[in-house]
């Protein structure tokens, strides 16, 4: 299985109120070891993934957003997050939070994983896939 | 061309299964193959052979079972998405301390590594969703 193709793991709900979120970084977790091409897009809802700050004590279940910091160490670089959708949720990125990657190519040198496209970009970025996760 | 298949939501509440399932019954009979189907999130209920649907519907596990049976299809179900829904087979069952399991005849338990693995190795993921 030494075949690398392009995934796309589409992230279209909230992190909340459903388990879709969650099972969708679990998915991402466990295929980073596959060694694939791996991107992660947020949009509609599942922009609030990303967003700083997260606090579920009052509803019981799991706060995972600090795992999201933890995808560089799986080669998970690639977190494109659509421009459209947080300005519709009266976002900015300084609403998210910080996810940095160490790039081996460049001196390990930190830089930020989560990059700003249009609605447009996002379709091209989809366009180029081979496998399609929607969540 | 081989196709995969997810099927993400639950019997009966959502359609998702029963269109994957029209969908392999088709795909098969005009000669493509569907080496596995991959049930996640609460697709995993799909695969409890404990459901008992009216006798007048159709009943959506048995279909499967059959289905599979007839075209040699890997039914896997998710371990971690099963277990946290009551999901288990008597591996589990005994390896959890549970006094009963579920799994329907011709589906299995695995890891998420059977997903990638079958987006690896398909031409066309096909997921059946919300």
């Amino acid at each position: 299985m030494s075949e690398t193709k392009k995934f796309l793991y589409v992230n279209r709900k909230a992190p909340y109120g459903t388990i879709y979120a969650l099972e969708s970084l679990e998915v991402v977790l466990i295929g980073a070891a596959f060694e694939q091409d791996v991107t992660l897009a947020f949009l509609d809802d599942g922009v609030f993934q990303l967003a700083k700050g997260q606090n579920t004590d009052g509803i019981g279940v799991k706060n995972f957003s600090p795992t999201f910091r933890a995808l560089g160490d799986y080669d998970v670089t690639k977190l494109y997050v659509e421009q459209e959708s947080l300005a519709e949720r009266g976002l900015t990125q300084d609403d998210l939070q910080e996810i940095m990657y160490e790039d081996e190519d460049d001196d390990w040198e930190e830089k930020p994983s989560i990059r700003i496209v249009s609605r447009a970009e996002m379709a091209d970025i989809m366009a180029d896939q081979d496998v399609v996760l929607s969540f | 061309m081989k196709l995969g298949i997810v099927i993400s939501e639950g019997p009966y509440t959502h359609q998702a299964a029963d269109t994957a399932y029209q969908f392999v019954k088709s795909a098969l009979a005009k000669g493509h193959e569907v080496p596995r189907v991959f049930f996640y999130h609460d697709g995993v209920n799909v695969s409890t052979r404990l459901s008992v649907p009216p006798q007048d519907e159709r009943n959506i596990q048995k279909n499967w079972t059959a289905l599979a049976k007839e075209h040699e299809i890997d039914l896997v179900v998710c371990i971690a998405a099963a277990q946290r829904r009551g999901l288990l087979d008597e591996n589990e069952a005994k390896r959890q301390g549970k006094d009963a399991n579920n799994i329907a005849e011709g589906f299995r338990i695995s890891g998420l590594g059977q997903l990638i693995e079958m987006g690896i190795q398909t031409d066309r993921l096909v997921t059946f969703g919300d």
